[in-house]
Formats: C-alpha cells, sequence, structure tokens
C-alpha cells in the first residue's frame, strides 16, 4: 500500500490539451478529488474530468428479495432505447454497465456510468425525465433511497453522491473525446467512403 | 387561481418606467427593520392594485437576504427551511455561478456582498420628478430612522434612444419572456405556452406535476418567490472596438454583434433572417420568437452554438426547458456612451433581478451549465461571449461553409459588480413580517402541510 504521502495531491497527468484523442492515464486521490482544483457545482464539489470525462461508481445494498426487479428494469432500458434511441441523450452517456454482487448475505448493487459532463449539471433533467415518463428508476429499490426523489433532486442527488466510490485510476485508449465527436468522426468516415465510392 | 392581491407586482407586471433606484439597506436591530418596513409596506403595490390608477407614476418593490429575514425576526427553524442556496447567499455561490476574476465578490463596488446587507427597496418611476420626489420621502423616513442604514445605491436610467428597451450596447432588450398561467399575457409564437405559476411563485403546483415544498411559516413564503440580482457593467468602449476588430464595414461589424447575440441589435433573430437585418422583425413580439434550433439551425450556421440567446434559452434543444425559465427586470444605469466617442471609464451596465422558485434549478443553473460551461453544446473552450465569465483565454466560433471562422483571445465584454440573493415576499408576509417582534413568531401556529 502506498502512504499517504505518496498519494497524488497535485494531478501529474497531462493536460488535455495534450493527448486528447490518445492514450492517457490519471491516478487520483483517495476521496476523488484534487485538493489543488475543487470545482463548485451546485450541490457540492465537481469530480474532476479525467481521460474518461466523467462518471460514477455507484455501489449501494438492494432490498431484500427486490433482485428480480434490476433485470426486469433492464429489460426495460433495452426495449426503450430500441424504441426511441435518443430517451437516454439528456444524460450524455457513453456507457452503463450494470452488475448485482454479494457481500456478507447481502446483494449489492454498482451502476457504473461514463459520461461526457459532469453529474451536477443535468441530473434535474434526468430525474424530471423519468418522472415524466412515469418510468420508475432501479434505484427504488437500492436501500435507503429517498422515497420522495421524483419531487425531490436534491435528495436523488445526495443519496448518488453518498454512494459514489470515485475512481483512483482511470485510463482512456483515446482520451477526453465526447461521445458526440466520436459519432461525428464515425458520420464523416461513413460519409467519405460514399464520396469514395461515388469516384470510382 | 393566482393570488394576484397578495404578489408584489415587479413578479407579474413590467411597468412603463423610465427611472429609478435601487437601495440597499442594512438594519442596526430588528426593531429598525420593521419600524422601516411598516413605513414603507403601504406604498408596496401587488399585482392586482398597479396600473389601477392614472396616478401610477412610482413602483416600489422590497425584498430581504435571508440575513435580513433573520434581523427582523424570523427564527432559525424557519430560516432553516428556506434552500441553502438562499441561506448562503449570492457571494458565497460564486464558483457556482463563474462570478470569479474580475467578477468575484470581493471585487464588488456596492457592498452586496457584505453578511451586512439586509433588505433592497426597489424603486422605478415613470420621470426623473417622481423619481426624485421618492427618493426625498425615503430620505426623509431613513432620517427619522437612525438603525436603518443605506449601504449603498444605484440610480437607473434608460439609455437613449428612447422608444424601445435596449442595453448599452445597442441588443434590444424584453424579448423573450416566459408567461404565467392565469394571467393576461399573450404566449406569442416561439414563447412556448403558459407555465405554471409554481416555476415562479412559491405556493402553487409547477412544471413537475410533484408535490412542491414551501419553506415555513407558508404565511412567510406563500405568493413569494426568490430574485437575483445581479450589477453587471458593459465594457462599452471594449465591444465598439472589438466589433471594429473583427469587422471593416459597418455591416460586417453589425453581424459580428447579432453573431454574439444570435439576434441583430434590433431584436431581429438570425435563425429568421441570417443574412440581413430586418428592423420591423426586430420589434415584432408575435414574430420575432418564432423559431427553434433543432429543424432551422441544427449546425449553428445562423445562429452560433455558443452564441447568448441560445444558451440562455436552448428552446428545442434542451430536455426540461419548462424548469429552466425565468423572468427578467431591471434596467440600465450609468451614462449613455455616444457612438464615436472613447470609453470614459464610467461604469455603465444592467443591473437585473432574476425571478425565479428554485435559485439552484433555474438561475444556477442558467449561470452554470448555461452561461459558463466551457464545453456547453460540446465547444470545447467558450463561454457565453455577452455575459459569460471570459479571462482572455477563450475563443468564440462562428459556423459558416465552408470554414467556420474561429475568434480566439475573447475580451470580457461584462463585469460582474454586485449581486444577491433576496426573498420576495407576498404582501401577506410582509405584514406578518413587519409584525413580528421578540418571541412573536412563537405564537404563529405550526402550519401542517409544508407539501401538498
Amino acid at each position: 500500500m502506498a502512504s499517504v504521502l505518496e498519494r497524488p495531491q497535485v494531478s501529474k497527468a497531462l493536460p488535455p490539451e495534450q493527448v486528447k484523442g490518445r492514450q492517457s492515464a490519471m491516478a487520483i486521490p483517495p476521496g476523488g478529488y484534487f485538493p489543488d482544483r475543487v470545482e463548485q457545482g451546485r450541490f457540492g464539489p465537481v469530480f474532476p474530468r479525467t481521460p474518461l470525462n466523467y462518471g460514477f461508481t455507484i455501489i449501494a445494498a438492494i432490498k431484500p428479495g427486490t433482485e428480480e426487479n434490476f433485470y426486469g428494469y433492464a429489460r426495460n432500458i433495452e426495449e426503450a432505447v430500441a424504441g426511441a434511441p435518443d430517451v437516454l441523450d439528456v444524460l450524455k452517456l457513453h456507457t452503463l454497465k450494470w452488475a448485482l454482487f454479494d457481500l456478507k448475505g447481502e446483494t449489492y448493487f454498482m451502476y457504473q456510468g461514463v459520461f461526457d459532463t459532469d453529474f451536477d449539471k443535468y441530473t434535474e433533467d434526468a430525474v424530471a425525465i423519468f418522472a415524466a415518463t412515469g418510468l420508475t428508476t432501479v434505484f427504488e429499490n437500492l436501500q435507503g433511497f429517498p422515497a420522495d426523489w421524483k419531487s425531490n433532486s436534491e435528495a436523488f442527488i445526495a443519496f448518488v453522491r453518498d454512494h459514489h466510490r470515485p475512481s483512483f485510476m482511470e485510463y482512456a485508449e483515446y482520451s477526453y473525446v465526447t461521445a458526440k465527436e466520436v459519432k461525428s468522426a464515425l458520420a464523416v468516415k461513413s460519409g467519405l467512403a460514399g464520396v469514395l465510392d461515388n469516384m470510382q | 387561481m393566482l393570488e394576484i392581491d397578495d404578489i408584489q407586482h415587479i413578479l407579474l407586471t413590467r411597468t412603463p418606467a423610465l427611472t429609478g433606484r435601487y437601495v440597499f439597506l442594512s438594519f442596526a436591530d430588528g426593531e429598525s427593520g420593521r419600524a422601516w418596513l411598516e413605513e414603507i409596506l403601504p406604498i408596496v403595490p401587488s399585482a392586482a392594485t398597479v396600473g389601477t390608477s392614472d396616478e401610477d407614476k412610482r413602483w416600489v418593490t422590497i425584498a430581504f437576504t435571508a440575513n435580513g429575514l433573520e434581523r427582523l425576526g424570523v427564527s432559525e427553524a424557519a430560516l432553516a427551511s428556506f434552500p441553502d442556496a438562499f441561506r448562503q447567499g449570492m457571494a458565497a455561490r460564486a464558483e457556482v455561478l463563474g462570478d470569479t476574476g474580475a467578477s468575484a465578490p470581493e471585487h464588488w463596488v456596492d457592498g452586496t456582498a457584505g453578511p451586512d446587507l439586509h433588505a433592497i427597496a426597489i424603486l422605478f418611476a415613470r420621470d426623473d420628478e417622481e423619481r426624485g420626489r421618492c427618493e426625498r420621502e425615503h430620505d426623509a423616513l431613513l432620517d427619522r430612522l437612525p438603525g436603518v442604514r443605506v449601504i449603498s445605491s444605484l440610480h437607473l436610467e434608460a439609455t437613449p434612444p428612447f422608444d424601445h428597451a435596449h442595453d448599452h450596447f445597442g441588443y434590444r432588450d424584453r424579448l423573450s419572456q416566459p408567461v404565467i398561467e392565469g394571467t393576461e399575457d399573450i404566449p406569442y409564437n416561439g414563447c412556448g405556452g403558459p407555465l405554471k405559476a409554481g416555476e415562479f411563485i412559491l405556493g402553487y403546483p409547477d412544471e413537475s406535476g410533484q408535490p412542491y415544498a414551501m419553506p415555513q411559516p407558508e404565511i412567510l413564503s406563500r405568493n413569494g418567490t426568490y430574485m437575483a440580482y445581479r450589477r453587471l457593467e458593459e465594457h462599452v468602449g471594449k465591444f465598439r472596438d472589438f466589433l471594429k476588430e473583427h469587422g471593416e464595414t459597418a455591416d460586417e461589424q453589425e453581424l459580428i454583434a447579432a453573431k454574439l447575440m444570435g439576434r441583430w441589435r434590433s431584436g431581429a433573430p438570425l435563425t429568421l433572417c441570417p443574412d440581413k437585418d430586418d428592423a420591423e422583425l426586430g420589434k415584432d413580439l408575435t414574430r420575432n420568437n418564432d423559431f427553434n434550433y433543432k429543424d432551422n439551425d441544427p449546425h449553428g450556421y445562423a445562429v452560433p452554438l455558443g452564441s447568448h440567446i441560445r444558451r440562455m434559452n436552448p428552446r428545442d434543444t434542451a430536455a426540461n426547458m419548462n424548469r429552466r425559465r425565468m423572468i427578467r427586470r431591471g434596467a440600465t444605469y450609468g451614462a449613455h456612451l455616444p457612438e464615436g466617442t472613447s470609453d470614459d471609464g464610467t461604469e455603465r451596465g444592467i443591473a437585473a433581478f432574476v425571478i425565479c422558485a428554485s435559485l439552484v434549478r433555474q438561475f444556477e443553473f442558467a449561470q452554470n451549465v448555461w452561461v459558463n460551461d466551457k464545453n456547453f453544446h460540446e465547444l470545447g473552450n467558450e463561454r457565453d461571449p455577452i455575459i459569460g465569465n471570459q479571462d482572455g483565454s477563450l475563443e468564440y466560433k462562428i459556423p459558416k461553409r465552408p470554414l467556420r471562422k474561429k475568434i480566439t483571445g475573447l475580451p470580457a465584454f461584462t463585469t460582474v459588480r454586485g449581486g444577491a440573493y433576496f426573498f420576495l415576499p407576498g404582501i401577506r408576509a410582509l405584514h406578518w413580517l413587519a409584525g413580528l417582534a421578540a418571541g412573536a413568531e412563537a405564537a404563529v401556529p405550526s402550519l401542517e402541510g409544508a407539501q401538498q
């Protein structure tokens, strides 16, 4: 184990403008913040941007007997995205990974999401969309999740912040690239292929 | 049904004022504050009484900071039911709002960043004569109340030409205001339908359709709301120099000004007239908001993605827009700088109030996410070119075929010079506050049903 003194206090990771689109790694101090550059967001300090941009790893115990709800909700999401591919647009997502695991007789849920924006910015929008569309959230099956989340974004946000386990290392093969940039690059590639086809 | 006789007029009405004054006050003790409130209360009009008399020529609004409510005698428990952001005050939220560098509270010039700011009296008047009369009356009142101190005051004045509202840069103002359900205001095309009153006034359902919380006691919060005050200096000389630097002809300079705003200075939106100004369209409220972005201008060829109006009202390119709208009131201050005159160093700008039911969800969101997020619309290195925090290191991109124009080192055209969070109580609440005395609040029954 590294001693406290060896833990990173100031990031030595290369800045985004030097490594954008290339490989880079970032070591992150315990707690998830670099003390020298903590930015205040509307709901508290903002976790720093990393080569993966932003993200959350939420780990919380599920309410006993609700396991099937998680699998059911996964099927709901699959169906919702198939029906309306932009349904999760507001989350500015790259990827979501969900897992359930057992520990000391309890089942835990791990929600890992990679986003292009810090969590505070659009969470109210996400909450509103879940509430307005009548979708429940899988979080309702977690112990301690606020029952009034639909009308109380602050409580929703507080729950997420309380259960977030910040990364201490993140690596990206293509750093600081947004999902929109990836999609634009693929669209350009596809467009150019069409142009080349037409020149044959 | 809106209780318009209990709502301060500023929330629902825009008066035909050409001049005014904001007075920032500090109370030495609760008694002084309540005495001042009691004296001034009879001339604070509700939305029901304003405009009902031919002699209507001055309009008074009063509001309090969290420290002011405490000084008046509101209990600690009641204050704790107000949102944290309001209780902390605007200066404490500086980083969230982007008020750093030259705009940081330590540089504010009007004493609004200090803990001794307790209240604001807002006076708008039809003309200078009436304004002067009201000022003399208020001064006389303050002479009688030694426990009430003026921290600072600001003289408001419309800038010429006077035939339409505009700022010192020349941009037409008051173009895009939300309409509240239950009022007689007409929602013009493109402004969205009427919004639930709870978005702007406490005690009514809001756009979420969910139960809503109210600070306690309810007699204090019902028909009240929050006001974010911003004193924003406009660097007119720097702005005009910038236009000259980036446009050789007058037309090119106008286009650059329009590209920063998203509208021509006449008010005509670039989405509807991208190449040439249309002054008639600019002043036609039935047409000048009738546009969207997703279909009309997805890439920003007309209205750049980072322009002021695209950030302040992203229309159909943002989710949940109905929960982000705000009412804006205010006026310009400082002497007009005639065209062709070099900057005289006088401070001039806009002193405005943003009115909303949630400072965090509405005002702070707009500042934090729309105005100052460098990556808004994936722009990477931009902030709002008019009101964003600019330190000369950011850029501004103007999409154009075949190649976009990129301006680097965008200067700051505005600087925040003062600001505060106020609570704007309803008329009944003002009476309740004026009647508070040591221990009196305990007599008010605690109201059940904070949510309904």
